[in-house]
């Protein structure tokens, strides 16, 4: 266990990490061509989360500085996938669930009264789990399914197409085979192909929620590698169960715990402070692999 | 086991049938002939367009109906979903006469005061809906929830998303669907008895006159008796068996030749 901690330490520190929210906001005001302004960011105040009557997720409150990648850890079960699924309003999505609190994008609350929910997710895009390609689509009519489902008009679909398949780092394997059906690709293509997906409706946020657990580790490299380029144009949050991962592709990392009750967060903070210096003796346990 | 039967009544059908196959058949309807004539007089073509009609206009008002039932069941999953669905389960239960004498005495009696293609197909549509209901149902049941999920989280409305992913990805089961429900329909003989009004003449028009149908046409002429009429009614049970084999083969293939791709 002691090694692979140390191979952690080892990846952090090839890279500079900025420590202040604003420092991240700073050098990422960058625009890159094509892509929308990249905001202010993201806010959460105080989110709660139900199923039923059973409390998932107390009192988030947590900021994600524009451009930045945010990692969030802990063990299964704490709540994480249910917050983030908050920042979207997919937590609807199940019937029996309720929240409270404000998220707020550019500084407007996502769950005002008269908010039209599918723009907010055009905002805020997603990438599941498990690759999830619409089966009766071509790889091409993927990626661009989402202008679609919200009717959304563009001049050129084809450099709208090449460049979200750009981003996803997947237009070299597929540009020659675009009317191919997404199921003949490999897992990992599939994943990239989810987030060229959504890239092509151009959110200013991205969610993802454990993108990799069902791929293996070199599909795993190749969306990390994507992951890196997009947060120069866009605000990432990801969901993820492996340490490595956060600490190789993440700016900040909040580390969620639930002790029986509903999920926590216990600690904020730029990703090597978390990995190197953990406020919270919880966190430190669960960094150093001592529970979870 | 269960393919003895089949064989059985497939060689039967065959072997009593074929004698009374000849070109003719197809191009001639029995407007001019009478059950003692021989072979070579008159045809069931009114018999063939008159069971095509049918399922078709009952296809026509069934698979709206029922693969929006299945959709309200499993998409919409509303308040009234517990009854529906209990409904659509006792409605596969209804037997034909039942759908047919409710036909004949809730429209036919009261209001249209006449025999018509339309009549039968009523009642035919009433016996489709629950399956195609029932079993659209189970297929968009096994379209994983994920889907919905990814449809939604790019900004689609639930209508949407149902439209563009949800009932693509369940297009070939669907199409199953239909065809069990045709398979239901197409060899009904009670309803079509009562409400169709037999003809011997080819009736384009579903709405008005008197319709002929393959079944009604088998039963006409076993009833006729003469060794030439129940010839023709062999032949005619042939070529109903013929036309199931080749709607079911043509629907299969419809389905699934763009999973194939």
């Amino acid at each position: 266990m002691t090694t692979s901690h140390e191979n952690e330490k080892e990846t952090m520190d090839t890279t500079v990490k900025p420590h202040s929210l604003a420092d991240v906001a700073q050098a990422k005001s960058v625009k890159a061509p094509g892509t929308r302004a990249l905001g202010t960011g993201l806010e959460t105040r105080g989110v709660h989360a139900w199923f039923g009557k059973h409390h998932a997720l107390s009192n988030i409150s947590l900021d994600f500085a524009a451009g930045t990648v945010t990692a969030l850890i802990g063990p299964s079960g704490c709540g994480k996938s249910t917050f983030i699924r908050t920042i979207n309003r997919m937590h609807e999505f199940i019937p029996t669930a309720a929240m409270a609190g404000e998220v707020l994008l550019d500084g407007k609350d996502v769950y005002a009264p008269g908010t039209d929910v599918t723009k907010i997710r055009l905002q805020i895009g997603m990438v599941f789990q498990k690759p999830n390609p619409f089966p009766s689509m071509t790889i091409g009519e993927n990626v661009l399914s989402g202008l679609k489902l919200a009717q959304i008009k563009v001049d050129n679909k084809d450099d709208l197409l090449e460049e979200s398949l750009e981003r996803a780092g997947l237009w070299s394997e597929v540009k020659d085979r675009l009317g191919a059906h997404g199921g003949s690709l490999s897992g990992g293509q599939q994943q990239r192909l989810c987030i060229a997906r959504a890239l092509a409706v151009r959110p200013q946020v991205l969610l993802m929620d454990e993108p990799c657990s069902a791929l293996d580790p070199g599909s795993t490299l190749r969306i990390e590698e994507t992951i890196r380029h997009l947060s120069d144009t866009m605000t990432i949050i990801i969901v993820t169960h492996n340490m490595q991962q956060a600490a190789r592709v993440s700016d900040y990392t909040a580390f969620f715990l639930s002790d029986g009750g509903p999920g926590q967060m216990i600690e904020v903070a730029p990703t090597s402070e978390i990995f190197s210096r953990p406020q919270d003796q919880r966190t430190e346990n669960y960094v150093t692999g001592r529970f979870g | 086991m269960t393919v003895i039967p089949v064989l059985s009544i497939l060689v039967t059908v065959l072997k009593k049938g074929l004698p009374g196959i000849s070109f003719g058949l197809f191009t001639h309807d029995m407007a001019l002939a009478t059950p003692t004539d021989p072979l070579n007089n008159g045809g069931l073509l009114h018999a063939i367009t008159g069971t095509l009609t049918l399922v078709a206009v009952a296809l026509v008002l069934s698979v709206p109906i029922g693969i929006l039932t299945a959709l309200y069941l499993t998409e919409i999953r509303g308040r009234f979903t517990g009854p529906i669905r209990f409904l659509v389960q006792a409605m596969s239960g209804v037997p034909s006469i039942v759908a047919g004498l409710f036909i004949l005495s809730a429209v036919l009696y009261p209001i249209t005061k006449a025999y018509s293609g339309l009549m039968g197909a009523l009642a035919l549509t009433i016996l489709m809906i629950p399956t195609i209901a029932r079993t659209s149902e189970e297929v968009l049941n096994l379209i994983p929830n994920e889907l919905r999920e990814a449809g939604t989280a790019l900004g689609g409305t639930q209508w949407r998303t149902v439209a563009m992913i949800v009932l693509p990805a369940a297009k070939s089961g669907l199409i199953t669907a239909i065809i069990l429900g045709v398979a239901r329909i197409a060899g009904e003989t009670a309803p079509i008895l009562l409400l169709t009004g037999g003809g011997d003449k080819v009736n384009p028009n579903a709405f008005n006159g008197p319709m002929g149908s393959l079944p009604y046409y088998i039963w006409k002429s076993f009833n006729a008796g003469s060794p030439e009429a129940i010839t023709r009614a062999w032949a005619g049970l042939l070529v109903l068996v013929g036309l199931v084999l080749i709607l079911f083969t043509s629907a299969r293939f419809l389905g699934s030749r763009k999973a194939a791709k």
